[in-house]
């Protein structure tokens, strides 16, 4: 993948009145990358979706797209477009005029026109549809001509403002894989927005976690999720076991810290840590637990309570007490061995693995 | 319980029967004295006829009257259809302070009393020194009009969605060209609504008309005038039928063209919720 910018955000506050939807903001996106944006409601991820449209305007701080400042720049003077959570389809035009509806002005000529039409509702799957009125289509449809109509104009950057937040669960995983799948044959930087992790997780390069205002993170899926900064960020990806911890060391990038549980522990010391007392917290995720059957052993393992059980079809939650722990650990196991038939009460053993546990900044 | 849930209907039928026999007699007397041979319009009916209708035609002063009534309608629809078109988009798309009170305002007419209102404008016109004609009376028309046009637009404007416009302006629009290609097509049922409401106010209207017009007389100041001579009066009865007729079946598109735009614009909302 080519490592040159396409979007550089710096600085960048949006205030209305006293409230900062965001906060001196700075973010870099590189070209052809698929980039989300992730965060609960209100965290400033749409206003910033907005501000690189051209709907909204920073502030203060700046933006530009490969390498043009955007300041003063009107929405319809960026060589980026947009796919609108509501899609925006307009009703008294057919798929093939929505399609072509930015196209016009263009002036191609009648014939580049259709092929680039054509063209587009190809890559979207919606061939043979294009005589089809807009108030004739399903949700799903909808959000193809939606997807259409913006990269017929083959923009440098695409947006995607919680493009799948209306669509049913099914639907949803499909659009996943084929907008993921869109995104590597066009090769055009899209930059998402979804307050839903497993989407985020699922489709994209790299992820930057929002709260309040600000970016807590930007790492890649996997990072984002095995190494969260703080107890936040970990906390919105997904389920997260919080042991509280004591600092024995800390030393440039790694600390050392003890818990009752699992002993002392080294791990890598998070960008955002900032040491408060000689407190802090370790993370780990219920499914990097293991539930220690019969008489196999591990070196690394814990033992305590059943207390809770969840069932969910492919796979249990178990709610395990241990004694020294302020609170139970969470475990996820699948069913394979019978973990959905470990009674409540029953005593029983963990193993974990050591590189699992992560320093969270609190 | 059974006795009187028979007894309620009975009764309810009866009395909307008798409420839209009041309402309508007098409507159904027009046309049918306007094809009575009779001069005098009182039962029972001495023979069928078109020739009151025949003699419209060769009454100069009512031609006059009718092509007054014409461009004073097409005036003042037009007028107030623009402004409501200003006002109905300022109302709907901007959040500014006095929003409410200034639609307040612009409602207004609609309850203030007719008399009083043309009085008053009476004066203005007279203190601008302005000569009375059909202009003063398409003022006074447009004045009546807008609080129509304006309701009848606001709600077009409300129909659709913000995001259409910024789609629109994503994809290399300018705000002029938005307009034209995206709000307008949008709200054009609205638009064709309020300029055959507002026409079909302004072809009835007399209060206004009679106080604002010089020498030129519309329909309804025509019919007023021809009220005094008995013998006119199978001429206005069959002129009143046509002004029904006509405004029974503008006031029908319009309402077709609305509710056609509602359905349009409510089926796109509820699939988008």
């Amino acid at each position: 993948m080519p490592e040159r910018s396409m979007i550089e955000i710096s600085r960048v506050t949006r205030s209305y009145g006293a409230f900062k939807a965001l906060d001196e903001t700075s973010l870099t996106i590189r070209e052809g990358e698929f980039f989300s944006l992730l965060g609960p409601s209100g965290c400033g991820k749409t206003t910033l979706l907005r501000m690189i449209a051209g709907f909204d305007t920073p502030t203060s701080g700046s933006i530009s797209v490969d390498g043009q400042p955007m300041d003063g720049i009107p929405a319809n003077r960026r060589p980026t477009n947009m796919v609108f959570q509501s899609y925006a389809i307009f009703p008294h035009l057919n798929v093939e005029q929505n399609v072509c509806y930015g196209l016009k002005r263009l002036r191609l000529g009648a014939d580049e026109e259709k092929r680039r039409v054509e063209e587009a509702l190809s890559q979207v799957s919606l061939t043979g549809l294009g005589k089809r009125g807009a108030t004739e289509l399903s949700g799903g449809q909808r959000q193809r001509v939606a997807l259409a109509r913006a990269l017929v104009m083959r923009p440098k950057v695409l947006l995607l403002d919680e493009p799948l937040s209306a669509l049913d669960k099914k639907l949803r995983e499909q659009m996943q894989v084929e907008l993921r799948r869109l995104q590597q044959a066009v090769g055009i930087t899209f930059i998402l927005v979804t307050h839903d992790q497993y989407e985020a997780l699922a489709m994209s390069d790299r992820i930057a976690v929002m709260f309040g205002g600000k970016i807590a993170q930007v790492a890649s899926p996997k990072e984002i999720y095995q190494r969260p900064v703080n107890c936040q960020v970990a906390d919105f990806l997904g389920g997260m076991n919080f042991v509280k911890a004591e600092i024995v060391e800390e030393n440039g990038a790694s600390m050392i810290l003890d818990t009752p549980g699992f002993g002392r522990v080294k791990t890598d010391k998070p960008a955002a840590f900032v040491r408060n007392g000689k407190g802090a917290t370790l993370g780990i995720r219920p499914e990097r637990l293991r539930v220690l059957w019969d008489d196999t052993t591990d070196k690394y393992e814990v033992a305590g309570k059943v207390v809770d059980r969840h069932y969910f079809g492919e796979i249990t939650h178990l709610v395990i007490e241990i004694p020294g722990f302020d609170k139970p650990l969470s475990v996820t196991e699948t069913n394979n061995f019978g973990a959905d038939d470990i009674p409540v009460g029953a005593p029983i053993r963990l193993a974990y693995d050591p590189d699992a546990l992560v320093a969270l900044a609190d | 319980m059974k006795t009187l849930r028979n007894f309620t209907p009975s009764w309810l039928k009866t009395y909307a029967f008798l409420y839209v026999i009041f309402l309508y007699l007098p409507v159904i007397f027009l046309p049918i004295f306007s094809v009575n041979t009779s001069a005098t319009p009182k039962f029972p009916l001495s023979g069928f006829t078109f020739k009151w209708y025949g003699d419209l035609t060769r009454t100069p002063a009512l031609t006059d009257a009718a092509w007054n009534s014409l461009l004073v309608g097409v005036s003042a629809s037009l007028l107030s259809t623009i402004f409501g078109i200003c006002a109905a988009r300022a109302i709907t798309r901007y959040r500014f302070p006095g929003r409410r009170t200034i639609n307040g305002l612009l409602m207004a007419p609609l309850v203030l009393p007719e008399i009083i209102v043309a009085v008053s404008m009476l004066l203005v016109m007279l203190q601008l020194g302005l000569s009375l004609s059909l202009i003063t009376v398409v003022f006074g028309h447009v004045l009546i009009c807008i609080p129509y046009s304006l309701s009848v637009l606001t709600s077009g404007f409300e129909g659709f969605d913000r995001s259409l416009e910024e789609a629109s302006s994503d994809l290399g629009e300018s705000a002029f060209g938005t307009f034209r290609r995206v709000t307008l097509p949008m709200v054009s049922p609205a638009i064709i609504s309020s300029l055959l409401v507002s026409f079909t106010i302004s072809l009835d209207e007399f209060i206004m008309a009679f106080f604002l017009t010089g020498t030129e007389a519309t329909l309804p100041v025509y019919i007023w005038g021809q009220l005094r001579f008995a013998a006119k009066l199978p001429g206005v009865l069959a002129l009143g039928t046509l002004l029904l007729a006509g405004s029974i079946i503008l006031l029908t598109i319009a309402e077709i063209v609305r509710r056609r735009a509602s359905n349009r614009t409510q089926n796109m909302g509820g699939m988008i919720a």
